[in-house]
């Protein structure tokens, strides 16, 4: 099997526009008879949604949640990425696209990644048409600050709930074509499977979780947008009902998955301070524009960080990487605090923090300053920790976060089921194997508002022939017998440990063999571990309850039944990439300073797996990456 | 610390519900209170009996989804919170808590916990946006709105629909959300233009959906974990006036 990308032909500014003025069109006539089903409600799928609802697609649009405004992109914080040079300060799409593919170390297509900053300027004007209300200046005009791994100020924010803003402008959009009746809305369902007929994605299986009542719905495409998994780490930054499930089980019907194992793990999210812990908050990257993080000189401190004299104090960041100092990207900044923390220089009840410190800001620039800027996020990190971070400095960890990893998609966001259409955070496109701050916002608006609807209708084009599916196709039957013995499988193990035991040992495996760090001893030992694990799950897993009622219990063990395997193969991934970069970070492969060393020669490709059937190894199909307009350098932000 | 739960459990709509007593040890301050409850479903699951349901999901105040009332109060004890931003450090070992749904005749209960909050989506869907498509936006900065303004707007639309503000009115009126929206929009430009029809119909929807009155009690504002202000009352019952006089 030959990947490809299906990259439009000309320079790369131009493949945007050559891709839209050649895409098929459907006529507004034929668009009524098309039915288009969108799972999951976050900027992604309500995006999508919306739009393609207003062109005059009959839309679905299916999401865990109660209301479709609860999605998780409702939690982004800092900001959204725009090549707008509002600030004057030299910005531009090439230079966006630029640091976006470095930031990415030089793992991610360059077309793509030219089209997300290309289309990001747009997106504003979409989002402020909408009413979302981002900072301005007292003139009126747009403002910005800067975020991670640039040296331009290029992020829109609302506050520091820009992500929950951006999140109520495209759920506005998608309720306004529910009111339309151009989208029938199910919330409180979760897609348990992908109907493939003829090689062509036709449907999905649904559960409704309030009744147990399990649904098949037809469609001539279908769309997931149901963003990343870092959950499975179970200690993460995520909702706690982020999931695998709906991109695993396309993934088991023949969508390839691309680099799983590249997770980002954010460096700035409260530490954790017990073992009844659900979940580590974040505090956005933003914080860093004005905080300085730092440990204590001397190892196991037990002076309180204002009695820590200032030259007393390992600004390590600043050290390390003056160029960037307290913005250095992520993944940088991440395993930096673990270096330190790891040399016994952690901070916090655990030692397993640093210190996150705004007064210098606030003697610069006033409290007033600051509690604009961020004082949901101070009042936030109150309420969790009952200390006062304009006194005192915030205490913070690394925490998993984004899956750069995902769906393989070409240039259209088509898995390698026909049809079958992945986008934002559930797909591998953009980021590479480390996101910059920010991209995230972006790329899941950039793939609802503006690529879904021309490479939708691009192969809807080739439908218009196509009849509606019956969903009583003997596909449909045989789907949802599985889904139905699988459910039972569960329940009638009736074991003597929860879902929940499982979860959390799975997410200690993977905080320590394929986290931060990865090495190859390690990853095997994980392996064996995942496959027990497993094992041990069908065995003595404990569900209460029925199927066919509401039972939150069962909702929990399906996925945890899912990230049990796709653990196993996103060590394999790490497994077998013998090099370090960007959040993959292999202890063999590193330069005597500890950064990433890179081998672009025998792993410049993307991996894509290829589900092979229970029991089976996974087989690796590379997708080579060319980079024709960028020279492949040494990451550096020293 | 050890305490003693009264937990309302009620298998659905349609059957009587009623507080249950659970004793939980062990509780450490640090904990979150939708820990707790965690820690309570983790015993009963593994006694073989059925967990509380109840709605959560970011666990970082945002989404809007968790909402309980305890000991009587719309988020716990402690204002402007979320459930799960409550903490059990403002609990004392030995204590009882009366944990319930939010309770209104427009939030049917679901399951133990778990109420139908769907009614807010529906006022939402009878005008809670701007008429504009994907791509028919101008440029961005050609529509200046002062530092105050957006600041203003952003007051307005930071409210997360929990429906604390319901569940802890006497009447059980969702003025406070249906307001916080309304004067969102009507306070930017680009929302102005609709405003008028706007209120008419979000107001008519909040009426059909059984929701209560405003009796100007402010006890919405005390409770609302975003500090939504009543004065968005005040605009919303302004611009349904105007709206209203204008439409004869």
């Amino acid at each position: 099997m030959e990947l490809n990308a299906k990259i439009p032909p000309g320079p790369l500014k131009d493949k945007w526009s050559f891709y839209k003025d050649h895409a098929k069109l459907v006529n507004p006539a034929n668009r009524k008879k098309m039915d288009v089903i969108v799972v999951g409600t976050g900027l992604a799928g309500s995006a999508a949604a919306a739009s393609l609802a207003e062109m005059g697609y009959n839309v679905k649009s299916f999401c865990f949640q109660d209301s479709a405004r609860r999605a998780h992109s409702v939690a982004a914080q800092g900001g959204v990425n725009a090549a707008k040079n509002y600030k004057n300060d030299g910005d531009s799409v090439y230079r966006m696209f630029y640091d976006t593919i470095k930031g990415g170390d030089f793992r991610s297509r360059e077309a793509n990644v030219y089209r997300l900053a290309e289309c990001s300027a747009q997106l504003i004007d979409q989002a402020v048409a909408q009413g979302v209300p981002f900072g301005r200046e007292y003139g009126g005009y747009l403002n910005n600050r800067s975020f991670g791994g640039v040296q331009v100020s290029r992020t829109f924010y609302a506050r520091g709930q820009t992500g929950q803003q951006l999140l109520l402008g495209s759920y506005q959009a998608l309720m306004r074509q529910v009111a339309a009746k151009t989208v029938k809305l199910y919330t409180r369902h979760e897609m348990l499977d992908v109907v493939v007929i003829d090689g062509k994605a036709r449907g999905v299986i649904v559960r409704n979780l309030d009744t147990g009542e399990i649904e098949r719905h037809s469609a001539h495409t279908i769309i997931l947008a149901t963003g990343g998994f870092g959950k499975i780490y179970y200690l993460s930054t995520l909702a706690m009902g982020c999931n695998a499930s709906a991109i695993w089980r396309a993934h088991k019907r023949g969508a390839l998955m691309a680099c799983p194992s590249w997770t980002q793990v954010h460096p700035t999210s409260l530490p954790q301070s017990g073992d009844y812990q659900s979940k580590l908050t974040l505090m956005s990257e933003s914080l860093r524009n004005d905080g300085r993080i730092w440990v204590p000189l001397k190892s196991s401190e037990d002076r309180k960080p204002n009695d820590i004299p200032e030259s007393e104090r390992d600004y390590y960041l600043e050290r390390r990487y003056p160029a960037f100092g307290n913005l250095a990207p992520r993944d940088i900044s991440s395993r930096a605090a673990k270096e330190r923390i790891d040399a016994g220089f952690g901070v916090g009840p655990q030692r397993n923090a640093v210190y996150l410190d705004f007064s210098k800001a606030i003697k610069e620039q006033g409290k007033g300053q600051i509690k604009e800027k961020y004082g949901n996020l101070f009042d936030m990190y109150r309420k969790i920790t009952a200390t006062d971070a304009y006194v005192e400095p915030m205490m913070i960890s690394p925490a998993a976060h984004f899956s750069m990893g995902g769906l393989w998609v070409d240039y259209e966001l088509m898995t390698t089921i026909p049809g079958l259409f992945a986008l934002g955070e559930a797909n591998f496109a953009d980021h590479g194997a480390n996101r910059l701050g920010a991209n995230s916002l972006l790329q899941a608006c950039v793939d609802g508002y503006f690529i879904a609807p021309y490479t939708v209708s691009n192969y809807l084009a080739g439908e218009i022939k196509s009849e509606r599916v019956l969903i009583d196709h003997q596909a449909f039957i045989d789907a949802e017998v599985q889904v139905r013995a699988q459910l039972s499988k569960l329940l009638e193990t009736n074991g003597t440990k929860t879902a929940d035991y499982y979860h959390k040992t799975l997410g200690k495996l993977l905080y320590d063999y394929c986290g931060l760090s990865r090495s190859k001893k390690g990853l095997i030992h994980a392996i064996e571990e995942i496959k027990k694990l497993r094992a041990d799950f069908y065995k003595d897993l404990k569900v209460p309850g029925d199927e066919d009622e509401m039972n939150g219990e069962l909702e929990k063990a399906g996925r945890i039944g899912d990230y049990l395997e796709v653990a196993e193969l996103m060590c394999l991934d790490a497994l077998t990439r013998d090099e370090s970069c960007g959040a993959h970070f292999r202890e063999e492969y590193q330069t005597p300073e500890g950064e990433a060393l890179r081998n672009d020669e025998k792993f410049c490709f993307v991996s894509a797996w290829k589900w092979q059937g229970e029991g089976q190894e996974e087989l690796l199909i590379p997708e080579p990456l060319h980079f024709e307009n960028v020279e492949l350098a040494v990451r550096s932000y020293k | 610390m050890k305490l003693y739960l009264k937990i309302w459990r009620q298998s659905d709509a349609a059957s009587q519900g009623k507080l249950v007593d659970y004793e939980l040890d062990n509780v450490i301050p640090h904990m979150s209170f939708l820990e707790m409850m965690d820690t309570l479903n983790e015993e009963l699951v593994l006694k073989g009996d059925r967990p509380v349901e109840f709605d959560h999901d970011c666990r970082e105040g945002i989404c809007g989804q968790c909402g309980m009332m305890i000991n009587g109060q719309a988020h716990g004890p402690i204002a402007n919170l979320t459930t799960c931003q409550l903490h059990m450090r403002e609990f004392k070992d030995g204590d009882t808590i009366y944990v319930e749904p939010f309770r209104a005749l427009a939030f049917p209960i679901k399951r133990d916990l778990r109420v139908d909050r769907s009614a807010f989506d529906r006022i939402i869907m009878a005008g809670g946006f701007i008429s504009v498509n994907t791509g028919q936006a101008p440029e961005a900065n050609g529509i200046p709105i002062t530092h105050e303004q957006a600041e203003s707007a952003f007051d307005s639309a930071a409210c997360i629909g929990c429906g604390a503000c319901v569940a802890t009115c006497k009447n059980s009126s969702a003025a406070l959300f249906t307001s916080a929206k309304i004067s969102h929009l009507a306070k930017l430009p680009q929302g102005k233009m609709e405003s008028r029809k706007r209120v008419l119909s979000m107001v008519k929807q909040m009426d059909e959906e059984n929701f209560g009155h405003c009796s100007n009690t402010e006890a919405c504002e005390v409770e609302c974990p975003q500090q939504i202000s009543v004065l968005n009352i005040a605009r919303m019952n302004w611009e349904y006036s105007l709206s209203s006089v204008l439409k004869k």
